[in-house]
């Protein structure tokens, strides 16, 4: 049984890591800022929730596992609105002359 | 393969100081600082300090990220100026030589460090069941050398008076900052009624838990800081006045109280700050409680500034 | 198990890197106000599996406190910076504003 949840954890913390790829990649090579915020918000969103969804069964408590998941709730909530608020600024400073 | 991890933060870091000392623009070397202060956190956990990488994460990556910005748009006259400054050959050449020997110096220091280290942790180990308290840097910080604490709060307000001193004459005793225009419906509204009940409930909890892992009242201080200036950020909340008595006795209030906590031990123990038998817990969470607001309500108005509105506005 | 969360931890300290590079080049305040943001999620996700491939349970707390803290930063440099050159900050709604923001 131990070695089940092993292997879900490895191949869940892998996935995170793959979506850290993802949105490094996306980060690197999209042409404008506007797109590369959603690249950033991948890795914000799904490579810390597969992360913490695969750190789930290695932690000890329940309490341990309620504050990942919580950490993951913070990240999503800011990621969202510190988005929002740069492409706003992004785009305030477009309409300057 | 925690070598590697551990190279890997060090190349990164030494990459993050040369970037922010090289870049000319303040903003960029402020985004350079930032990231410097949030990866010395994770220096702080490789080296099994979790508290000092707690005060690291709170107040190198949040508080001095948002304490700087507000710096360099105060100076944002100057940047053209500075920006277009050349030194002499000479003077970068002197500057360089200097710098190299510094580093060099401190290499050197490091390296021949006595192994294993000179450590006072066996005898604070012993002496820590005394003070009824988990967490040894809490005993060190609030027993052992509760004095420093004490004057390390004390330093905090006088910091505080000196950024207050630098209100123009017209504003003094008026509100730091100006009012920010911001929408009240819009996202950072919205993000400034969402977050800080959380953060209030993460930083009370950090606070307590300090007794026994690590924790303890300056990071849990750190985080409510920032929301309230967070809320102040998104216009729900504005800046109290500079010479309002409530706000003035309130942040005199905990370092008083830890003045006191320190007399009672003359009388009682012996000596300034000792605590009677049996007492330690007791009073280390008095004095805890007590600082706690003080240290809130003075990081939070440093990096509000001094007052920049007239009184009675 | 351990062995397995350090070089994923190490990796995504890796894309941290990577990701700082956009931050250096990107042209315009944007890319650079995302650095507080790229950073924290990073660092978090690294902290995370560090600590539990070390066994440290305290680790999540610094986590956690990074997460607060890395998005009150964001959020002051992203008020501030357009101060940088007196543009005013999230001003309220005008006609120059960005179509599709709520409005009562």
């Amino acid at each position: 049984m131990n070695w089940l949840l092993d292997v879900f954890s490895a191949i869940a913390v892998a996935g995170g890591a793959f979506f850290y790829l993802a949105g490094t990649v996306g980060l690197l090579r999209f042409p404008d800022a506007y797109t590369r915020l959603h690249a950033l918000a991948k890795a914000d969103n799904l490579g810390l929730a597969l992360i913490v969804l695969g750190l789930l069964p290695q932690v000890g408590s329940v309490l341990a596992g309620l504050k990942l998941v919580l950490i993951w709730l913070l990240v999503l909530l800011s990621g969202a609105a510190v988005s929002q608020l740069i492409a706003r600024a992004a785009r305030r400073r477009e309409h300057q002359p | 393969m925690t070598a590697v991890v551990s190279v890997g933060i060090v190349l990164l870091l030494v990459v993050l100081g040369l970037w922010t000392v090289v870049a000319r623009a303040a903003f960029l070397a402020i985004a350079g600082f930032v990231a410097y202060g949030l990866l010395l956190a994770l220096v702080w956990v490789r080296l099994a300090g979790v508290d000092v990488a707690l005060t690291e994460a709170a107040i190198g990556g949040g508080l001095t990220g948002a304490l700087l910005i507000g710096a360099a748009s105060r100076l944002r006259g100057t940047e053209a100026r500075c920006e277009a400054e050349r030194c002499a050959p000479a003077t970068r050449g002197l500057a360089l030589l200097l710098s190299a020997l510094v580093s060099i110096g401190l290499m050197v220091c490091v390296l021949l460090l006595p192994d294993p280290p000179p450590t006072l942790a066996p005898e604070v180990a012993q002496a820590m069941p005394a003070t009824a308290v988990g967490n040894p840097i809490t005993s060190v910080l609030l027993a052992f050398r509760a004095l420093d604490t004490l004057l390390e709060a004390i330093v905090l307000v006088i910091a505080l008076i000196g950024v207050w001193s630098m209100s123009p004459d017209k504003a003094w005793g008026g509100r730091p900052g100006s009012p920010q225009a911001v929408d009240p419906n819009g996202t950072l509204a919205y993000f400034a009624r969402l977050l800080p009940p959380i953060g209030l409930v993460i930083g009370v909890y950090v606070f307590w838990a300090g007794a026994d892992h690590p924790g303890g009242k300056f990071q849990g201080a750190t985080m409510l800081a920032a929301m309230w200036m967070l809320m102040q950020m998104a216009g729900l909340a504005d800046a109290p006045p500079v010479g309002h008595r409530g706000w003035r006795a309130a942040i005199a209030a905990g370092p008083l109280a830890f003045i006191a906590v320190g007399l009672l031990g003359v009388f009682t123990a012996g000596g300034f700050l000792a605590y009677p038998e049996g007492w330690a817990k007791p009073l280390i969470v008095v004095v805890e409680v007590a600082l706690m607001p003080t240290l809130v309500l003075v990081l939070g108005l440093l990096l509000a500034g001094p007052a920049a509105r007239e009184a009675n506005r | 198990m351990a062995e397995y969360l350090l070089s994923m931890s190490a990796f995504v300290l890796l894309m941290v890197a990577l990701g700082l590079v956009r931050v250096a080049r990107g042209p315009g305040y944007a890319d650079r106000m995302m650095a507080a943001q790229l950073l924290g999620s990073g660092a978090i996700g690294v902290l995370l599996l560090f600590g539990a491939a070390t066994g440290e349970t305290a680790v999540v707390d610094v986590a956690l406190t990074l997460a607060l803290l890395a998005a009150f930063a964001s959020i002051a440099f992203v008020q501030y910076v357009p101060t940088l050159d007196s543009t005013p900050p999230d001003a309220e709604p005008g006609p120059a504003n960005t179509p599709g923001e709520g409005r009562p």
